[in-house]
């Protein structure tokens, strides 16, 4: 079979597919990214994390053979990214977008660095499950391809959204973002429950890494992250700190990106490169449409330092 | 959720004295509030009030003194010290988190919360608990949205949640509209006479002491300078024993209004979006003249604010015209200098301060590009700056560490006199100003309200905006009562009843 027997019907679902396969690092990076904001505190440095995450993962995978031996030593590492940020961040007068911006570029160019004899060598890649057996139409069968990270960001969505509101580490993290003074007064440390926040941040951002070099792209580069890292920052803000949307917007995100490959399959060859700033322009719509000049972000958390 | 049978405490301080470093901030101070009882504490600022309950929650640890829970001596080293013994404290400033929900607050400020919140056990558990409060609240909406008398109910609510049947509050009704202010009080005030709650209340408005408590005990510079029952006192006694003699600033008499003199600020068919973007604020005509104080009450949330805010510039209009002696004026620096329009807001640190310059800077905002002759100058002097602030701050009586500390260091009074300084000094055609004396003590009240008949008798048409109608009868010529974003009622002073303003601002007439 070819592409042109489904015809146009191809393009949906081939953004269905890159909707799924494009979307997963960008919702771990911003379920992370939600954690830590709604902690009152913001971390840019998770592109540098990311990076660092799909370095770490796929060196461990191609020394062990086990790709999750990879997706672990790659949320451990961005553990311990989190972790210094939100140590550096406790102390006064230091501005955690600066340190934030410091350690994406750190991240970076220490993942380049260690990453530089992993260029070469192949790693195994993270299972698949083929939800698309009922189908024969093999276009369909590689859309429903969907790898278990997706299916366990998913699931990590419903579960935040629900632990925010029903669990005491939730409220307690969302007292902590909307005023430390109140959380004082509670008898909490608002900097040991950012710390942590930005911790587990980072971890997710680390899976989100492992992701890239460990399933799709598939393999260790210098240039694998196109800025989901930031745009994953973007989405949180987008999705209103709200779990959820940060699942729905990194698939709406996912789908835009796979709009101008799924063009090119089904024959499209002009001016196709102008669909794969798809998803930028998107965000500038979508934040134009749903700005006012006189009303504030609703839902931001109160300690954020750019809502203050 | 702590046991609820449990009865109000008797709380007594015997010789509280409180030294910081050379500083005598608290001397002697004995007070006594049986189980059950209404105490009111009053003093000036820095009388050492807060102190003294400080000392008492156990965020201070005196230098000397005993308090005594239900007779026997007890030490508080801490706040948690405090909540075990049923003592709690109702802040001035809210610490509710305002974006959780009201029960979400409750739930999360108890000593002991469960991993995993089952919320139907605890909604039913509450529902049961606001069964027994003497109002109702909306726990499901975030805190974030409700009104400034429902927050500070919540407040007394999350403390009797929390077990505590000794409840310190702190001005509690500053942040509060009259009618607002009345109702919690008036709650509290049941609960006592229930003898569920005791209840220790920081003030300065005589009215509530004599309306609600019991007894009274007067602090003046750390020292208790007067205690007996209420019942037994008069207001000028109170005030005797609040500030000495200290001469209190007196109103200067109305100067008689001239009807024909010129209109200065006129409003016509005004129309702007109110600030839920739902509705919109009406002003079909409103004219001020020189030499007299229109005062326009209301309660809050009835489109003051947005009006304000349109006079100000910080709001956009869809309609109408605001005239400044027969020219538009849409608040502008330029338009300001050339009709001499001056503002003072309410919440003045943040509304007519930058909060973080110091107070020579915001004092000098007006007039710091300026030279003497009143031209524009390119180069901007810090040393007349200074010169200017030093002397307003000498005439003002503004209270302040020094000229360059950063205006938000200052109290809530001195800032206030900071700003009436720089918006009063110079030629005032009009002066346009709101609740000019929320969460003053006494003397400052008197001061501000002084200082704003002196520029009504100097010539200076006034529009006054304010929730204390006492205020507004005291200080207005003509009273326009705003209800639902419109103007509807109209009353020369003469005629004014508190009556009749009070039925229009309820919207019944």
């Amino acid at each position: 079979m070819d592409a042109t027997e489904i015809g146009l019907w191809g393009v949906p679902l081939a953004m269905l597919g890159g909707a799924i396969r494009v979307s997963t690092p960008f919702i771990f990076v911003s379920l992370g990214e939600a954690i830590t904001e709604r902690s009152g505190r913001i971390n840019l440095g998770l592109e540098g994390t990311l990076v660092f995450g799909a370095m770490t993962a796929y060196a461990v995978a191609v020394i062990t053979g086990s790709p999750w031996l990879g997706l672990i030593a790659a949320a451990f590492a961005g553990l311990c990214f989190g972790l210094f940020h939100g140590w550096i961040c406790k102390f006064p007068k230091v501005n955690d977008i600066a340190i934030g911006i410091a350690l994406m570029l750190f991240g970076s160019g220490l993942a380049f660095f260690f990453g530089k004899p992993f260029i070469q060598p192949s790693a195994p890649d993270l299972p698949a499950i083929p939800f698309g057996g009922w189908s024969d139409i093999p276009q369909v069968q590689a859309a429903l391809n969907v790898n278990v990270l997706f299916l366990i960001g998913a699931a990590l969505a419903v579960f935040l959204w629900w632990a925010f509101r029903n669990t005491r580490a939730g409220l307690i993290v969302r007292v902590v973002g909307d005023s430390s003074d109140a959380a004082r007064a509670m008898g909490l440390n608002p900097n040991t429950v950012r710390l942590l926040a930005t911790g587990i941040g980072g971890a997710l951002a680390g899976i989100g890494g492992a992701y890239l070099s460990l399933y799709y792209p598939g393999s260790w580069t210098e240039g694998i992250s196109s800025g989901q890292g930031l745009m994953a920052v973007a989405l949180v803000i987008f999705a209103r700190w709200n779990p959820l949307g940060c699942f729905a917007a990194a698939l709406l995100f996912g789908g835009a990106g796979a709009l101008g490959p799924a063009l090119q399959s089904v024959g499209v060859t002009q001016g196709y490169y102008l669909f794969y700033a798809a998803p930028y322009v998107l965000t500038l719509l979508i934040m134009i449409a749903t700005s006012s000049p006189s009303r504030s972000l609703a839902g931001a958390p109160g300690e954020l330092s750019i809502t203050k | 959720m702590s046991d609820r049978g449990k009865k109000a405490v008797g709380v007594e301080t015997i010789g509280m004295t409180m030294r910081f470093g050379a500083f005598t901030a608290l001397e002697d101070v004995s007070i006594k509030a049986p189980a059950g009882s209404f105490h009111a504490l009053l003093g000036e600022n820095g009388a050492g009030k807060s102190t003294l309950v400080k000392c008492m929650m156990g965020f201070y640890h005196p230098t000397a003194g005993d308090i005594l829970v239900d007779g026997r001596e007890v030490a508080i080293a801490s706040p948690k010290d405090a909540s075990a013994l049923g003592l709690g404290m109702v802040y001035q400033h809210f610490t509710l988190v305002p974006s959780l929900t009201g029960a979400e607050n409750l739930v999360i400020s108890r000593e002991k919360v469960p991993g995993v919140i089952d919320w139907r056990k605890e909604r039913a558990e509450l529902a049961r608990f606001m069964e027994r409060m003497p109002f109702k609240l909306p726990l499901d909406v975030k805190v974030a949205e409700l009104a400034a008398g429902e927050k500070q109910k919540l407040e007394i609510v999350k403390q009797l949640y929390l077990g505590r049947s000794f409840l310190v509050l702190d001005e509690p009704t500053s942040v509060l509209t009259p009618g607002e202010a009345q109702e919690v009080l008036g709650l509290v005030r049941a609960m006592t006479k229930a003898g569920d709650l005791t209840v220790l209340m920081i003030s300065h408005k005589f009215h509530e002491v004599t309306a609600f408590a019991d007894d009274v005990s007067v602090l003046r510079k750390g020292r208790l300078t007067g205690t007996g029952r209420v019942a037994d006192l008069d207001h000028r006694q109170m005030a005797a024993m609040m500030i000495g003699d200290q001469p209190i600033a007196a109103l200067d008499s109305r100067a008689d209004p001239k009807p024909d003199a010129e209109i200065v600020l006129k409003v016509k068919a005004l129309k702007a979006p109110d600030r839920t973007g739902l509705k919109s604020i009406r002003i079909e005509d409103l004219g001020v003249r020189s030499g007299e104080i229109v005062g326009i009450a209301g309660i809050s949330g009835n489109g003051q604010k947005e009006f304000l805010e349109v006079l100000a510039g910080q709001r956009t209009r869809d309609a109408g015209d605001v005239l400044v002696k027969g020219s538009p004026y849409g608040a502008s620096r330029a338009e300001a200098r050339t009709f001499n329009v001056r503002f003072i807001p309410e919440e003045p640190l943040r509304n007519a301060c930058a909060p973080r310059m110091t107070v020579a800077e915001n004092m000098a905002f007006r007039t710091f590009d300026l030279n003497e002759a009143g031209k524009p100058i390119n180069w901007i002097k810090m040393s007349a700056i200074r010169t200017f602030s030093a002397r307003l701050v000498e005439q003002f009586k503004v209270k302040t560490a020094s000229l360059a500390s950063p205006i938000s260091s200052l109290s809530g009074g001195n800032v206030q006199r900071a700003v009436l300084a720089r918006e009063l000094t110079g030629e005032v055609d009009l002066l346009i100003v709101s609740n000019p004396c929320f969460g003053l003590d006494f003397s400052a009240v008197a001061e501000i309200r002084a200082r704003i008949m002196k520029a009504r008798n100097a010539g200076a048409a006034v529009l006054l905006m304010s929730e204390d109608l006492d205020e507004l009868l005291e200080l207005s010529d003509r009273i326009f009562v705003m209800s639902d974003g419109a103007l509807v009622y109209e009353t020369p002073i003469a005629q004014a009843s508190v009556q009749t303003i009070g039925e229009h601002m309820a919207g019944h007439h």
